[in-house]
């Protein structure tokens, strides 16, 4: 007998009281080594910038573990290296990430290729939604994911791949419209 | 401790138990009642994400979050806020009724004349010197938790003709894992203005409208301090059995 689960409501406006932290963006201990910037941008079906979001990113370890009791191969320790990284969109709808980048990812389907799980929140969205970011410098591991197979439109699977970046990689998420970024159903 | 890591890639492991979906249960995105859902949902259809360990993982965030007042948004300045104090507390479940131990909650809401401390809200109801809106706790080892606030009051918006919320607080919570993190918003009984909220009518379940309304708890008030309220909260429970057909990656039908 399964309990049902309790409805999602939107962050609403005033998202930014309560949620962003001093160290949010911080998925990785500022300063790391190995450690890079991911940039974007967070925008809707105009095009215009959404300045009250909420992007926020979980991953695995460089090695492709988890500090979780359901991944059984236990992380390596790794300290300062959190996998979460949380940032409110600013007036210009950008957001950052300090990470360091991820693994790839064992699973049933296939070796998966190094990827940040995403979620975005914002006013007039009344759930979140789920994306994954993957890597440019990583194009036989992403001809091998098994999520991204499952993508038949090659413009939709690109929507999922960051760019190169000075300081790391560029992600802009397109909520709807032109160049949409693929979401999931989790 | 773990094992050196090795450079061979390791043989593929066995499924992990998923999460039971429950998208049903949820708004949908596109909601026209909510004007601002308009161009702030995808129009593509959502593709379906197996859960694997990324999905069936998440941050398990500690006492470190944590302020000593965190709990008690009517101490957080040198003077006492204006309302009525309440207590807000309840148990995290799953969908199987474990409890959720050891897990954030993060709330944010109105003053007691409905007005948020944040810049964007403007409407002429006045700010509070001696009240944020803000708190953090996390739930014991039986998934309780228990905040000390002000009652919220209504405030107007311009979604519609003399459009108002609901009285509210903010929940934010993360779960065990990726899937299990939700956003949401807890109602007090009787309120007069669900008819006209949009937020409220588009959960599509009356039934799962109502599980958003705390349920006023006299034997947990104070004497001569408080009134208290009582919520519980159910996360998604995890699948009892890995059923190879739903986890199997569908072909995209684009």
């Amino acid at each position: 007998m399964t309990a049902p689960t309790t409805p999602s409501q939107t962050v609403g406006p005033y998202l930014h009281i309560g949620l962003p932290w001093p160290d949010g963006p911080f998925a990785a201990a500022e300063g790391s080594p190995g450690g890079v910037w991911i940039r974007g941008v967070l925008t809707d079906g105009a095009g215009a910038p959404i300045g009250d979001g909420l992007v926020e990113t979980w991953q695995a370890d460089p090695d492709g573990r988890f500090d979780h009791p359901d991944d059984p191969r236990g992380a390596v320790a790794r300290p300062g290296f959190r996998g979460f990284g949380r940032c409110p969109t600013d007036a210009e709808g950008r957001f950052a990430v300090y990470t360091l980048k991820p693994g790839p990812v064992p699973s049933h389907l296939g070796l998966q290729a190094p990827h940040i799980d995403v979620s975005v929140f914002a006013r007039g969205m009344l759930n979140r939604t789920v994306t994954r970011i993957y890597f440019p410098d990583e194009p036989e591991a992403n001809a091998a994911d098994p999520v991204l197979g499952s993508i038949a439109s090659e413009a939709a699977r690109a929507t999922l791949v960051a760019e190169p970046a000075e300081d790391g990689y560029r992600f802009d998420i397109r909520l709807q419209g032109e160049g949409e970024t693929v979401f999931f159903n989790i | 401790m773990s094992e050196p890591l090795t450079p061979e890639a390791p043989a593929a492991p066995p499924p992990v138990l998923g999460y039971l979906r429950d998208r049903e249960v949820h708004p949908p995105l596109d909601y026209p009642g909510y004007r601002s859902t308009a161009l702030r949902h995808p129009r593509r259809r959502l593709k379906v994400l197996p859960h694997l360990l990324t999905e069936v993982t998440g941050p398990l965030l500690g006492e470190d979050r944590i302020g000593e007042l965190d709990n008690d948004l009517t101490r957080q300045h040198d003077g006492e806020p204006q309302g009525q104090r309440i207590i807000v507390h309840g148990q995290v479940r799953d969908g199987d009724g474990a409890p959720v131990p050891h897990t954030l909650i993060e709330i944010w809401q109105a003053n007691a004349g409905g007005r948020y401390r944040h810049t964007g809200d403007n409407w002429p109801s006045p700010l509070d010197p001696n009240f944020t809106g803000v708190g953090r706790t996390l739930t014991d080892d039986q998934g309780r938790y228990r905040f000390t606030t002000i009652r919220p009051g209504a405030y107007p918006w311009r979604n519609h003709d003399n459009a108002w919320r609901p009285a509210h607080i903010h929940f934010s919570l993360f779960g065990r894992a990726f899937t299990q993190r939700l956003v949401t918003q807890m109602y007090f009984p009787g309120d007069p203005l669900f008819f006209q909220d949009p937020m409220w009518n588009s959960i599509p379940d009356p039934d799962a409208r109502e599980r958003l309304v705390a349920r006023f708890d006299y034997g947990s008030t104070e004497e001569e301090w408080a009134l208290a309220y009582e919520w519980d909260i159910v996360l998604r429970g995890r699948e009892s059995t890995v059923f190879e057909d739903e986890i199997a990656l569908e072909d995209d039908d684009e």
